[in-house]
């Protein structure tokens, strides 16, 4: 069984093009899927059902803005938390820790990847939200409580505790994809830097973080992606409330929480649909802050080639 | 090696043709019972494997629907339009009672704190919002109630538990059924959801000043403060294996049907937020599988019963529980 060398490409070429077509195949059968389920609500309700944030399963009126506006508020909360924390470490077991360590470091940075979300849910209902509660609201609340944001009672329960969570949960990826970025880049420019005089503070910022924008921008959206799409966690802390608060201690609801919750017990046919119709809206929020933050990449690289 | 194989192969088809696979779906809340049932009844009967995927009740007649299981089962009865949907019409048989609790955080307030079914729709309305409110002070006279907002924990993932706790407030407070209604979710007027029994639990037990509502089981395990609640009869009951029996022992069942509702029974000690979960049996040409299914459910409504109490259900009374094995028989 020997095949010619000849025929080897074209086998292989044809393969990977089946896998990738594959890929290609499920992602439009799902979306196919989430339009045909989501077509009733869809018909019922209209692009009115993005903008309503009354949801009242026993009446069959549903609106989706809340739980958009939860999605969206405790994913990027959480980014801006995580984001600055991950790229700090990334540098940090990079550049300044002895090689050893640093693999250490990292193997226990990327573990927690591997923590299953409902583990991280359970610790944050008994642990977290009592800690925010007692803790980190009361602390807020004194030094920042003139800003609305941070007003009102806190149960521990609630937006701040779930983009805690998901901080905590997309830490590990930001920071991995960072590293291999921050790797990427030549000894030679880091040595050129030190070697104009630079600080070792200076030579991060110029030769580091300046020319890896774009990859740090990728690792953000990777992050972000996960928040997202994040249920069980979310869903354990965030106190499932479909309603549009300002202040961050207020319970809130997140799309993808709305589904695990509801959709095992949901008995009316508009009830699912209206279901399915949140995971199609779903799919387009993560569409779109997709492109948004390619487009920033896909900006910024032209800058620098030009 | 050949041989061998082939050998393996009949002794596996051999297997297969023996046991007799039974397949259900459906109510969480009755989990722990039948999976006890389940691996008692193949101890007395080897030849029949059961199988019982607890999905939740919708998913349960969803899939009886589809008649991709052959029994379901379900905390609150079918709709007239699900039944519809069924190819045969469905017989639901209770099975054993549960009780939806009402818990509380007892550290500044006490325990046994008395409350009645109009008073606790207000709070879960969020019309009484502080606990030393007046109504209920009213119905505690002598207790010392802290000046302090009252925090409701509901449930926020669909559930029976939810359906059964809105039936009853519906039931005793008009502007409950008005404004709210009954179901497995609610469009909730106050108060943070929490994601299961457990994360209801949880909340009530760590939140000072909080109450909510779970079942009988989680009630008991966790040891938390729960009130004595107003009954039909002005008396005031707590919650327990024997007060949710005594709830279905006036149960007047019509000749077919077992899905009247046992929320607000008489009888001076029925705990008033009590309810039957049901097994569904389509009822369709007896063939072998069906008729273990149907011996399956005698044995469990008769000498299956004694397993309800340490897993904190409440057996059936004995009348119901012969009424039911009647029709069973009957068909």
């Amino acid at each position: 069984m020997k095949i010619s060398y000849s025929k080897q490409d074209r086998y292989v070429y044809t393969g990977l093009r089946f896998f990738s077509l594959v890929v290609v195949c499920l992602l439009i059968a799902i979306i196919f899927q989430l339009f045909k389920a989501s077509k009733l609500a869809f018909d019922e309700f209209g692009l009115s059902f993005v903008l309503s944030d009354f949801w009242n399963p026993v009446e069959d009126e549903f609106g989706a803005l809340a739980f958009i506006y939860g999605t969206v508020i405790t994913s990027l909360l959480s980014l801006l938390l995580a984001g600055p924390v991950s790229i700090f470490v990334a540098i940090f077991i990079n550049e300044f820790l002895p090689k050893k360590l640093a693999s250490i470091l990292g193997v226990f940075v990327e573990l927690i990847a591997a923590i299953p979300s409902i583990v991280f849910g359970l610790w944050g209902l008994y642990y977290l939200a009592p800690f925010v509660k007692n803790y980190i609201s009361p602390f807020l609340k004194k030094y920042l409580g003139f800003i609305p944001l941070f007003q009102g009672t806190s149960f521990g329960i609630g937006i701040l505790t779930a983009s805690l969570i998901l901080a905590i949960m997309i830490i590990p990826t930001i920071t991995s994809v960072c590293r291999e970025v921050f790797r990427s880049i030549p000894n030679l420019r880091k040595e050129a830097a030190l070697g104009l005089g630079a600080t070792k503070y200076e030579m991060v910022k110029l030769a580091i973080i300046n020319p890896s924008f774009s990859g740090i921008m990728g690792a953000l959206v990777l992050g972000l992606g996960r928040a997202l799409g994040e249920t069980m966690a979310v869903a354990m802390v965030i106190g499932n409330n479909p309603v549009i608060s300002t202040s961050l201690f207020s319970s809130g609801a997140t799309m993808a929480s709305v589904m695990a919750n509801e959709y095992a017990e949901a008995d009316s046919e508009l009830h699912l649909s209206a279901l399915c119709y949140i995971g199609l809206l779903l799919f387009v929020v993560t569409f779109i802050v997709n492109l948004f933050a390619r487009t920033i990449v896909w900006n910024n690289s032209r800058k620098s080639r030009s | 090696m050949k041989s061998l194989l082939i050998l393996s192969l009949l002794g596996f088809s051999i297997n297969c043709f023996a046991v007799l696979k039974i397949n259900g779906a459906g109510a969480s809340f009755p989990y722990a019972i039948y999976s006890k049932w389940i691996s008692e009844y193949s101890k007395v009967n080897k030849d029949i494997q059961i199988n019982y995927q607890s999905i939740g009740s919708g998913g349960g007649i969803r899939q009886l629907i589809k008649e991709t299981v052959d029994f379901a089962a379900t905390d609150a009865p079918m709709k007239k339009k699900d039944k519809k949907k069924a190819k045969w019409p469905v017989l639901h048989i209770p099975t054993v009672l549960g009780a939806v609790v009402v818990a509380y955080n007892g550290d500044s307030i006490g325990k046994d704190l008395k409350i009645s079914g109009s008073v606790l729709a207000d709070i879960f309305l969020g019309k009484i919002t502080k606990w030393n409110d007046k109504a209920i002070k009213g119905l505690n006279p002598k207790r010392n109630l802290p000046d302090q907002e009252i925090l409701v924990v509901r449930r926020a993932d669909s559930s029976g538990t939810t359906s059964v706790f809105s039936s009853y407030l519906s039931d005793v407070s008009q502007e409950w059924k008005s404004k709210i209604g009954a179901g497995k979710s609610l469009r909730w007027p106050t108060g943070i959801g929490a994601k299961g029994n457990e994360g209801v639990t949880a909340l009530v037990k760590q939140t000072e000043y909080a109450i909510g509502y779970i079942d009988l089981a989680h009630a008991m395990k966790n040891n938390i403060y729960t009130v004595s609640l107003k009954n039909k009869d002005g008396k005031f009951v707590k919650a327990s294996v024997e007060t949710i029996s005594s709830s279905a022992k006036s149960y007047q069942a019509s000749a077919d049907d077992f899905t009247a509702s046992l929320i607000n029974k008489e009888g001076s000690d029925s705990y008033p937020i009590s309810a039957f979960t049901y097994f569904l049996l389509p009822i369709k040409e007896k063939d072998s599988k069906l008729s273990e299914i149907h011996n399956f459910f005698n044995w469990s409504l008769s000498d299956g019963q004694k397993y309800a109490k340490d897993l904190y259900y409440a057996p059936l009374p004995k009348n119901v529980a012969d009424k039911v094995l009647k029709k069973i028989k009957g068909l």
